[in-house]
């Protein structure tokens, strides 16, 4: 099986959030108890039980109003910090598997609170989460159950406007390269967010920050983050890690 | 958009000549000013349709000025009535930015060419009007115009709310239809031949008038109903049928409107939550108080079923009997849906239904049973139709929807020696290969006479799923089956030139070959070679053949014209002195108020729905991860009405019509702007209508509380889309219960 990756395209993205629902439906996560609070994004932020969440942001634009949606989830690292972080303390509970890239938590594996405060502080955008109770890690599988029988994982399979895109890497990087391009023509500030080292590829047409503090790689937080960002910049200098 | 097309000649002039009735001359009684039209009685608020005939000649062909010159052909008239809808006019009433107005008048009518297309896509934004049949006439004016009727890529396309929608009106749902858009018979129909009398008829050989077979499908239909009773020599049975009285207009706003009135005391809601999707839901719970008796077919309870313990109602004032009937999801049982694109697809039972649960089919199959037993036991009145329904739609004891879809298509019922459409032989008991094949002599059946050749000797032909698609048009004529006989695009005719050329080579949808004298393609309508100079018309279903740009057949005018809502933020509608739709019928007292230009509403509401919610939430509002995205009822409002207001986004805010209130949660967002309307600055607020106070506990109840009874004079309609509101926040705030993730 190749090195796999998504390319999501939030140009083609309507927030009908099919991706959100169908992630829980696989991954049978509950649904929690959830306010509005003035928007449409909901529940608020990734948890436990929430590995995709459609993120809303509205914002004006030359007097017109945007509204921005970026399916949120985990980048599936080609080097994860958050499993460096976990093996520096010893964790045995994030593994990425060979034959995909799939970066894999064991939500068995009981972390400590502190403990997972730095393996959470170490991932530039702030994807893993933590139960209290089971005191286990969560995030994005990217549907290893699935992909394994050759199936898309739950959220691609269910967009229905193009959005959610998986694949071998070198494919989805050359749809991602090709649907830049067209897009660039319309939107000069579009870009790939950190394509070199993630696979989970997003198109933007707008600074990440207007999408979600965390759209791209985000060092803003602990001196772990900050190594990571550096190993990051090193490697796509010099083509290897440090 | 209709004067810009007109004003800079970017109609399909070919199409408008030969396809439409702009040529046509209408009679010297049609006229127009101010805002009515020629033969308006005001006490009854109706007009007198004969006013705006089309002129025939001693034939009865309608008489024509293929240049478009004559002032009285349609053409002019058509002119005339919009040269009213300057851009200043236009913008005064809606709002909307000149600049704006013009991009997308000119993109849309860059498609009056015949390689380009342009697709109408609409949903109960449009409908839900006083104005909402002409607000889609206005778009089918526009279509005609632009020749984007009946070719690929072309159309007006209904965007529905619910996925059978399409299925339900073809079999019948409406008060004013029986299955096929046959007219419900009326009290002065008393004889079946009076009924066939109301068949549309054409004096024009060239006018297809598809129509004209009317009386074939009508005895199939009875033939389907009564079996072996009806005959030629008792009119089918056809006294049977219940009848309306001669202008009883039986739907939904009238109905909830008898039952509050009490004129009737039994009822049942079958896949339905009137005490929230209705409008002006407020009167309809207090109605189904009224009732002695109601069943309520339902995957879950809802608000309509337990209306006796929901909000400010007295459970111990109740006298109504409710009795709850669960039936099965669609994934719990099998049979078709269709679609807008009116392919019928079928469907498979994914798993059984949980519980007493049983499917709609075998609910109602059962509940006739037991009802023709009672009437054994019991000896109730009028019992012919009761006792001999034809009900044999089981196999083995169990309910078969196979062989109600096999009812729907039709059977020959005697050994047919020589048929006299195709001179060839049918058996007895086999089904007809379509409705072509239908008789009025009583030797054939049919549940519904579009659907026939849907399920055939060849098979189901709804549960086909071969993808292949040789026109490349995207038609996929083996994947599922679309009715009429399978045509995929209905008035494909006149996407060809008189001689049967594709007016479009690129994208074919039909070709006369004419060595072979046959149509390659889509299925045309009909095998009549090409119209040439004296052949068919291409519109076969209208009675003079072609598209409507003049439509006399509507009750509030020939032309879509401008009115505002019943309630509406300006004193005066900017186009004329009549300020609303004059032949609405206006429901008075009672719970039926209206404020319009009032203080005390000075804000545009409008209800819409979002992704994750379903009509009222009844299956919705259970489902968790649904509930989790959307879970509580919300008010849209810009920026600028929030500081109008002293309301900020996450506040709780009461929203308030002369009929009811809500509590939401403000959403204060850039997506909604103020309009500058007829000089003023107009706030316009919005909800959804997915909530009601049954479930959950914290997800509001229905923004139809808050819409008025009043609908389009011709569907009745809802006017859900535009009412005059009111929205203040609510003093007492809940604490914040939100902690970030």
């Amino acid at each position: 099986m190749a090195d796999k990756s998504f390319f999501i395209d939030t140009t083609k993205c309507t927030a009908c959030r099919g991706c959100q629902i169908a992630c829980k439906q696989w991954n049978m996560n509950p649904g929690t108890k959830t306010y509005q609070r003035g928007s449409h994004q909901n529940p608020e932020d990734l948890s436990y039980f929430t590995y995709k969440l459609v993120r809303f942001s509205e914002l004006e634009v030359e007097g017109k109003p945007r509204w921005y949606f970026f399916g949120d989830q985990c980048r599936h690292c080609t080097e994860p910090p958050c499993k460096m972080t976990a093996e520096s303390l010893k964790l045995k509970a994030i593994t990425m598997d060979e034959a995909t890239g799939a970066v894999l938590y064991n939500p068995k594996v009981k972390v400590k609170a502190a403990d997972f405060k730095q393996i959470r502080e170490s991932c530039p955008w702030d994807i893993p989460r933590w139960d209290e109770k089971t005191q286990g890690m969560a995030k994005c599988t990217m549907c290893i159950d699935r992909i394994k029988e050759g199936l898309l994982p739950a959220c691609v399979k269910t967009c229905p406007a193009g959005a959610m895109n998986f694949g071998d890497r070198d494919k989805m990087l050359d749809m991602a390269q090709k649907r830049l391009k067209e897009v660039k023509a319309i939107y000069p500030q579009a870009e790939l967010l950190n394509a070199d080292f993630v696979r989970a590829v997003f198109l933007v047409i707008d600074e990440p920050r207007k999408y979600h503090k965390f759209a791209a790689a985000v060092d803003t937080t602990g001196i772990t983050r900050i190594a990571t960002m550096k190993n990051f910049s090193y490697k796509q200098t010099h083509g290897t890690a440090l | 958009m209709i004067k810009y097309i007109l004003d800079n000649n970017l109609y399909d002039e070919f199409y408008v000549k030969n396809y439409t009735n702009a040529s046509y001359i209408v009679s010297p009684k049609y006229g127009f000013d101010d805002g009515l039209f020629s033969g308006y009685n005001p006490p009854k608020r109706s007009y007198d349709q004969s006013m705006w005939a089309i002129e025939r000649d001693e034939n009865g062909i309608s008489k024509q000025d293929m240049a478009l010159q004559n002032e009285r052909c349609v053409f002019q008239l058509l002119k005339k009535h919009y040269s009213r809808y300057t851009f200043e006019k236009v913008t005064a009433i809606t709002g909307t930015p000149q600049e704006d107005l013009e991009k997308v008048y000119k993109v849309y009518g860059s498609t009056g060419k015949p390689d380009k297309a342009g697709t109408e896509l609409y949903a109960m934004g449009w409908t839900q009007h006083t104005v909402g049949v002409q607000n889609i006439r206005a778009m089918s004016i526009i279509q005609s115009l632009l020749g984007n009727m009946g070719i690929a890529g072309g159309g007006i396309n209904a965007l529905r709310g619910e996925s059978n929608v399409q299925g339900s009106t073809d079999q019948g749902l409406l008060f004013h239809i029986v299955p096929g858009y046959l007219p419900v018979p009326r009290a002065q129909w008393a004889k079946l031949e009076d009924y066939n009398k109301t068949t549309p008829s054409t004096k024009d050989p060239r006018s297809v008038n598809w129509w004209k077979n009317r009386p074939k499908y009508v005895a199939s239909l009875l033939k389907s109903f009564y079996g072996d009773k009806a005959a030629q020599d008792n009119d089918f049975c056809y006294a049977w049928l219940p009848k309306l009285d001669p202008a009883q207009d039986a739907s939904w706003l009238n109905l909830f409107d008898e039952m509050y009135k009490g004129t009737f005391t039994g009822f049942f809601a079958w896949g339905m939550n009137p005490a929230c999707s209705s409008a002006n839901a407020g009167k309809v719970r207090q109605a189904l108080g009224k009732l002695d008796w109601m069943v309520n077919v339902n995957l879950f309870d809802n608000e309509t079923g337990s209306f006796w313990k929901g909000p400010d109602i007295d459970p111990k004032k109740i006298k109504t009997e409710v009795f709850m009937l669960p039936c099965a999801a669609s994934l719990e049982k099998e049979g078709s849906i269709s679609n807008s694109g009116r392919w019928m697809q079928w469907r498979w039972k994914a798993t059984d239904p949980p519980g007493d649960a049983r499917p709609d089919g075998e609910i109602i199959y059962d509940l006739f049973k037991k009802i023709q037993a009672l009437y054994k036991k019991e000896n109730g009145p009028f019992t012919d139709p009761i006792f001999n329904l034809k009900w044999d739609y089981e196999t083995s004891g169990k309910f078969d929807i196979h062989k109600v879809a096999k009812e729907i298509n039709g059977y020959f019922l005697e050994d047919i020696p020589e048929h006299p459409v195709d001179k060839k032989a049918y058996k007895k008991g086999t089904l007809v290969p379509s409705f072509v094949f239908l008789l009025d002599d009583g030797r054939t059946s049919c549940g519904n006479w579009i659907y026939s050749a849907s399920y055939t000797e060849a098979g189901n032909m709804a549960a086909r799923r071969k993808k292949t698609d040789p026109t490349g048009l995207g038609l996929y004529p083996e994947w599922s089956w679309a009715w009429p006989v399978n045509r995929r695009i209905i008035y494909n005719r006149a996407s060809v030139d008189l001689d049967g050329k594709p007016r479009n080579p690129d994208r074919a949808l039909l070709k006369w070959d004419a060595e072979n004298k046959k149509w390659g393609g889509d299925i045309p309508d009909g095998p009549a070679p090409p119209m040439g100079a004296k052949g068919v018309y291409p519109f076969i279903m209208k009675p003079d053949g072609v598209a409507s740009i003049f439509g006399p057949g509507l009750k509030d005018g020939p032309f879509p014209e401008h009115y505002e809502p019943l309630e509406c933020p300006i004193e005066k509608n900017p186009i004329s002195n009549q300020r609303i739709n004059p032949v609405v019928k206006i429901f008075e007292g009672g719970l039926d108020t209206f404020a319009t230009h009032d203080p005390k509403y000075p804000f545009v509401c409008t209800t819409y729905r979002v992704t994750e919610h379903w009509q009222t939430g009844v299956l919705t509002r259970w489902l968790p991860w649904l509930i989790e995205a959307e879970p509580q009822m919300f008010c849209e409002i810009s920026q600028e009405l929030a500081k109008l207001r002293g309301i900020s986004n996450g506040d709780r805010v009461l929203v308030e019509t002369s009929r009811g209130k809500v509590e939401a949660v403000a959403i204060v967002t850039l997506r909604l702007k103020p309009f500058t309307i007829a000089g003023q600055t107009i706030h316009q607020i919005g909800l959804p209508w997915h909530f009601g106070w049954l479930h959950p506990k914290d997800g509001g109840d229905s923004a139809n509380l808050l819409t008025p009874t009043v609908g389009d004079p011709n569907t009745m309609i809802p006017e859900s889309k535009a009412f005059m509101a009111n929205v203040a926040k609510l003093t007492k705030q809940p604490a914040k219960k939100v902690k970030k993730a």
